[in-house]
């Protein structure tokens, strides 16, 4: 009974996306011309290289068209870091170890990992400091670091995170992305304005404000998902 | 053209499987793993629409991080989507004879 | 062979699996009762939108939305580039996806935890 109440439910969903979805056809272009915008996308495509100069469109509408949807999504981040932390909650005794994994891990995954561990970090501060020029940015690398240290976690057992160490990373981080935006207000006239010079396209320097605030973002990334992983990995184990 | 269509077919096809498998297998760890290679087959699916900003988000959260903290949940819980939990002694005596016969 | 029609195939099969998926995944959250599952089934929906998404902002023959070197000169020419609005909001999704799952999962390991079980017609107390 509650099997068909569902598949009916379901049935019903499909016809509804079904409908609007046949009006519009896969990869046709519904953007407009580049020179005349009329969707807020062209506009955006024809405004980002001389505006901001910044080579990868989709970096200057997170940072900076959409900036402030931006330090909202951090700070969501950040409140699930903090709210799987106190959910979590258990208080250690006297010298146990942060992390319970019970068995020690091979040789071989020790050696590889101890090997590859500063080459991942290495990509991972790559495509954040690169967000604006190639495909990535601060989310990308921040999740790539925090790749990184999960594989040291899981192949050392004495591999220790500070977490005073992670709480100043991730609160520096979020205080400069809020400063810049305040600078922003004050030199400039709204929240989160570039005020910087924006120098010329495909340079490292260029963009303004918005390859700091994505190697902020970065860190700051990088951190709460290191935390995350910590706080799940030191879950002990019954 | 024909190529783009055979492989975006075929990889729609195989998302589909994965995700059936995903939803229908009892054992929980394959489901996440059967997850993880979703994972992997939308981040190819991003990457053929001209995504690489967002092919590189989900292969590095979608595969990695999603995984591994499904792991760790099914390491701190039960493994077995059909497991019948061994019940202590204080809601033992709580449960009448009815909710015992059902479970 | 000239006169089948690529773009009627790739929106069905484009458009079918994340549907399919948006389905799936509903299906899993209404049916099943192992909470972990339940959220793998969230996750499906999740990715199953975020298919949806980049789908639409598709363009044929567009290119990924990075300029190069020569990138202002392309604009001009009348090359296509894919709509990269949708990119930014599934970009943003993601990450969010990301959180949402990492404390759904934390309240499953804290329930397991309380009653021994991760089984929604398991539980009988609705206090913990």
């Amino acid at each position: 009974m509650r099997k068909l109440l569902v598949l009916f439910l379901l049935a019903v969903i499909a016809f509804s996306l079904y409908k609007p979805l046949s009006t519009i056809e896969f990869g046709a272009d519904r953007m407009g011309s580049i020179e005349n915008p009329t969707t807020v996308g062209a506009y955006y495509l024809s405004k980002t290289p001389s505006e901001l100069s910044v080579a990868n469109v989709i970096t200057a509408i997170v940072v900076n068209y959409r900036g402030f949807d931006t330090l909202g999504e951090v700070s969501v981040l950040f409140l699930a870091a903090t709210g799987l932390g106190s959910i979590l909650y258990r208080r250690r005794k006297e010298g146990e170890h942060s992390i319970s994994i019970s068995k020690p891990s091979s040789q071989l995954l020790q050696a590889g990992s101890k090997l590859i561990y500063p080459a991942i970090l290495v990509l991972g501060a790559y495509v954040f400091i690169h967000g604006h020029l190639t495909p990535g940015g601060g989310f990308q690398g921040g999740a790539i670091i925090a790749t990184g240290i999960l594989l040291m976690m899981m192949s050392y057992k004495d591999f220790h995170l500070n977490h005073t160490v992670l709480t100043w990373i991730e609160s520096l981080a979020g205080i400069t992305f809020a400063t810049i935006g305040i600078a922003g207000l004050i030199v400039g006239k709204t929240f989160l304005e570039n005020f910087m010079p924006i120098g010329t396209l495909n340079d490292l320097f260029s963009g303004g404000i918005i390859p700091i605030i994505y190697i902020a973002v970065g860190f700051k990334v990088a951190a709460e998902l290191a935390g995350v992983l910590d706080t799940l990995l030191s879950i002990k184990e019954k | 053209m024909i190529l783009f269509t055979i492989s975006i077919v075929v990889l729609a096809v195989i998302l589909i499987g994965v995700a059936v498998y995903a939803v229908m297998q009892k054992d929980l760890l394959f489901a996440v793993i059967a997850t993880g290679i979703m994972s992997l087959i939308l981040s190819v699916l991003f990457f053929l629409m001209q995504a690489p900003d967002v092919a590189l988000t989900e292969a590095a959260i979608g595969i990695a991080l999603t995984t591994i903290i499904f792991v760790i949940t099914i390491r701190n819980t039960s493994r077995r989507e059909d497991e019948v939990p061994i019940l202590k002694e204080s809601d033992a005596s709580e449960m009448d004879d009815k909710q015992k016969a059902k479970i | 062979m000239e006169n089948i029609d690529f773009n009627q195939i790739l929106s069905i099969a484009i458009y079918g699996s994340a549907v399919g998926l948006i389905l799936i995944g509903l299906y899993a959250v209404l049916m099943k009762k192992h909470l972990t599952k339940i959220i793998i089934g969230l996750s499906i929906i999740d990715a199953g939108i975020h298919l949806l998404f980049i789908a639409i902002g598709y363009i044929s023959n567009g290119t990924s939305p990075i300029f190069s070197e020569k990138g202002i000169s392309l604009v001009s020419e009348g090359t296509k580039m894919v709509d990269p609005v949708p990119q930014a909001l599934v970009l943003t999704a993601i990450v969010i996806g990301f959180g949402v799952t990492a404390v759904a999962l934390s309240l499953v390991i804290r329930l397991y935890r309380h009653h021994q079980t991760a089984r929604i017609d398991q539980i009988k107390t609705l206090k913990w």
